[in-house]
């Protein structure tokens, strides 16, 4: 187990620096005239020495080594324009902390609610909780997120009476971001936690512990559930990171100062050091939850292994 | 076709029954024989009549069917009918000056915009243009993802590298690629497509590997295998007809995915330009109106007709992919 993940955490590291390199190469190719904001007025001369202030005129491998050598420090360099010479850290560690309260609300009001709706929907497979989750469920992913979010917006602050900007001091504006944040994940929740449990529900070893006497209760939870839960603790940890990074829909129709906006921002404003300051969080947090997702699969389900290759 | 090995243990088998049993020949090929063939076959079957059989049952997928393909229709039909204006002239009023926010009326169907253009024409402006981008990237993300996805999951030499591929691709923001594309191409309905399936197609891929993963070593891919079928063979007759139910489901998704993104890029400010009209240009254009009340139709009326493109879709998907169940035919 321990080999399967230092063999992991190399290839993660590998996959890092492909993508860092990769976005370092694109960032580049951007127009030079999104650099400058007077770029019409602005001499051949201006430009070349601008461009030498930032360094751009360099070969990209040099520029590239730089980059390195500073993030083998820890400096992830400073930023250009969004708050000019401030270092991207200070910047994100301030930006972070909201998104991630935001995020784990949202994750946590989503497990209560989207799991006991997936089990009742399983339960009563086929009259009406079911019939009522299921167009909740078809509603929610068929309708695009855009959507709903700004409706829930219009709507929910007419209804309570608060204002459109999110003002992290009073707890009534945490209420709509925070339900229109977890509306998809509860769906996508429920949605599974049905699918697999009722899958479960016809296997022979349920059927055994029916026979056996065991009450349903006890079956839906300690049989049913646990089987079916194996393949939502995968997606768990993935689900919970990404929340936490911040939705640029959400974050932006709130005007929430968070994680958000931010990347989408900064490349409009094309600050290099803030964009690949951001990737290389989002990067390492998808990667992060794709293996905590394999480790609570095993710790959910010990049959499953991955340090022994089968099949081969 | 047989193999040289298979001939070989044939061989010695026979030879060593010769030595023990005094037998001459004991294998022989079989002639073909059609008759033969499909006498254990249910040549009353086919896989499409039937799936198209169990889809017709489900009468509400039925009915939105109906109802998209009308929609379908009219997006195409309606620029022709009578007293019909071009979704981007602004009509001007009695005084000369342009009709802005206009309520309903015999003339304006849909009463006009804040610049004075007609609703009702842009709103099935922006049907057609949106139903043409999300058809368009679904059938790309399924030709390109299906093809890259079956190689992931068979070939196991390719897996890394397609890992790995996917890993990078994931990860790359794909607001960066939107707007790279957008410098390198002019914005409109190709660029915007070329986008949205150069970052989607993967996804598709990594779907199908998984499933082609689940059913590679199955004991009739084992079989075939063994008998030398070549891997283009497997990958076509024994792995997609399989999977056919659960692609397709995939596919009716993501088409109502890609006309929401279009609705997303829109708002980020990479869309598309503002004389093409699409869904995500009108409810953009709505959102900012959307404080005062009684300009807040604008608003609905996009809305409206894109949940019910984006829900019948859905459902269709879904209800398809029973009927191409083989499991729900009989």
């Amino acid at each position: 187990m321990l080999k399967y993940l230092l063999k992991r955490f190399a290839r993660s590291i590998l996959t890092l620096f492909f993508i860092l390199t990769i976005v370092f190469v694109l960032v580049r190719q951007m127009p030079i005239e999104g650099y400058f904001p007077n770029f019409e007025k602005m001499t051949q001369s201006q430009i070349e020495n601008g461009l030498h202030q930032m360094g751009l005129d360099q070969p990209m491998v040099v520029q590239l080594i730089e980059f390195y050598k500073g993030l083998f420090h820890g400096d992830l360099g400073v930023s250009r324009v969004y708050n000019r010479g401030k270092p991207v850290w200070d910047i994100l560690k301030t930006k972070l902390p909201l998104s991630i309260q935001l995020g784990s609300l949202s994750i946590v009001f989503s497990m209560i609610v989207g799991l006991p709706m997936g089990i009742l929907m399983a339960k009563r497979k086929g009259k009406l909780p079911d019939h009522i989750g299921t167009a909740f469920i078809v509603l929610i992913q068929a309708v695009p997120a855009a959507v709903y979010y700004l409706f829930i917006q219009l709507y929910g602050t007419e209804l309570m009476q608060i204002k459109l900007r999110f003002d992290p001091a009073d707890f009534r504006s945490w209420i709509l971001p925070v339900l229109s944040l977890s509306l998809g994940n509860i769906a996508y929740y429920a949605m599974w936690i049905r699918r697999y449990m009722v899958d479960e529900s016809t296997k022979d070893y349920i059927m055994l512990a029916r026979i056996k006497g065991c009450s349903e209760g006890r079956i839906m939870f300690r049989h049913i559930f646990r089987n079916a839960f194996v393949p939502m603790a995968q997606y768990l940890p993935t689900s919970f990171l990404n929340t936490v990074v911040g939705s640029i829909y959400i974050e932006s129709l709130w005007s929430i100062k968070g994680m958000g906006g931010l990347l989408v921002d900064v490349i409009h404003k094309q600050d290099n050091n803030m964009i690949l300051g951001i990737v290389l969080l989002f990067a390492c947090v998808g990667i992060l939850g794709l293996m905590l997702g394999d480790l609570l699969m095993v710790l959910f389900d010990p049959r499953i292994s991955f340090s022994k290759k089968g099949g081969d | 076709m047989r193999h040289p090995k298979i001939e070989q243990l044939e061989d010695h088998v026979s030879e060593a029954l010769k030595q023990d049993l005094g037998i001459e020949k004991l294998f022989s090929v079989a002639p073909f024989d059609e008759e033969e063939v499909e006498r254990t076959g249910d040549s009353d079957y086919s896989y499409w009549r039937s799936t198209f059989r169990a889809f017709r049952h489900n009468w509400i997928a039925m009915a939105l069917l109906v109802l998209l393909v009308v929609i379908l229709l009219f997006t195409f039909v309606q620029p022709y009918l009578p007293g019909q204006f071009d979704p981007n002239t602004i009509t001007n009023g009695e005084n000369g000056l342009p009709l802005k926010n206009q309520k309903a009326d015999s003339v304006h169907w849909l009463g006009t915009n804040s610049i004075g253009q007609d609703l009702w024409s842009r709103v099935w402006a922006g049907t057609r243009n949106s139903l043409i981008i999300g058809i368009s990237v679904a059938l790309i993300e399924a030709g390109v993802g299906i093809l890259m996805g079956v190689l992931w999951g068979y070939v196991r030499q390719l897996d890394f590298l397609f890992t790995e591929l996917y890993n990078i691709i994931d990860n790359i923001p794909t607001t960066i690629v939107l707007i790279l594309v957008s410098f390198l191409m002019r914005p409109g309905m190709g660029t915007i497509i070329f986008a949205m399936s150069i970052t989607g197609w993967i996804g598709m891929a990594r779907f199908v590997r998984n499933q082609v993963l689940i059913i590679r070593d199955r004991d009739y891919n084992v079989a075939s295998r063994t008998l030398g079928t070549s891997t283009w063979r497997i990958m076509f007759r024994n792995l997609l007809p399989y999977l056919v139910s659960v692609i397709m489901l995939r596919m009716a998704l993501s088409i109502p995915g890609a006309i929401g993104s279009e609705v997303f890029i829109t708002y980020i400010g990479l869309g598309l330009p503002i004389e093409v009209c699409s869904l995500g240009n009108l409810i953009n254009e709505g959102r900012k109106l959307m404080m005062s009340p009684n300009l807040r139709y604008q608003l609905i009326y996009p809305t409206i007709i894109l949940s019910v493109v984006t829900v019948s879709f859905y459902i269709i998907g879904n209800a398809f992919s029973d009927a191409a169940d083989p499991r729900n035919h009989l």
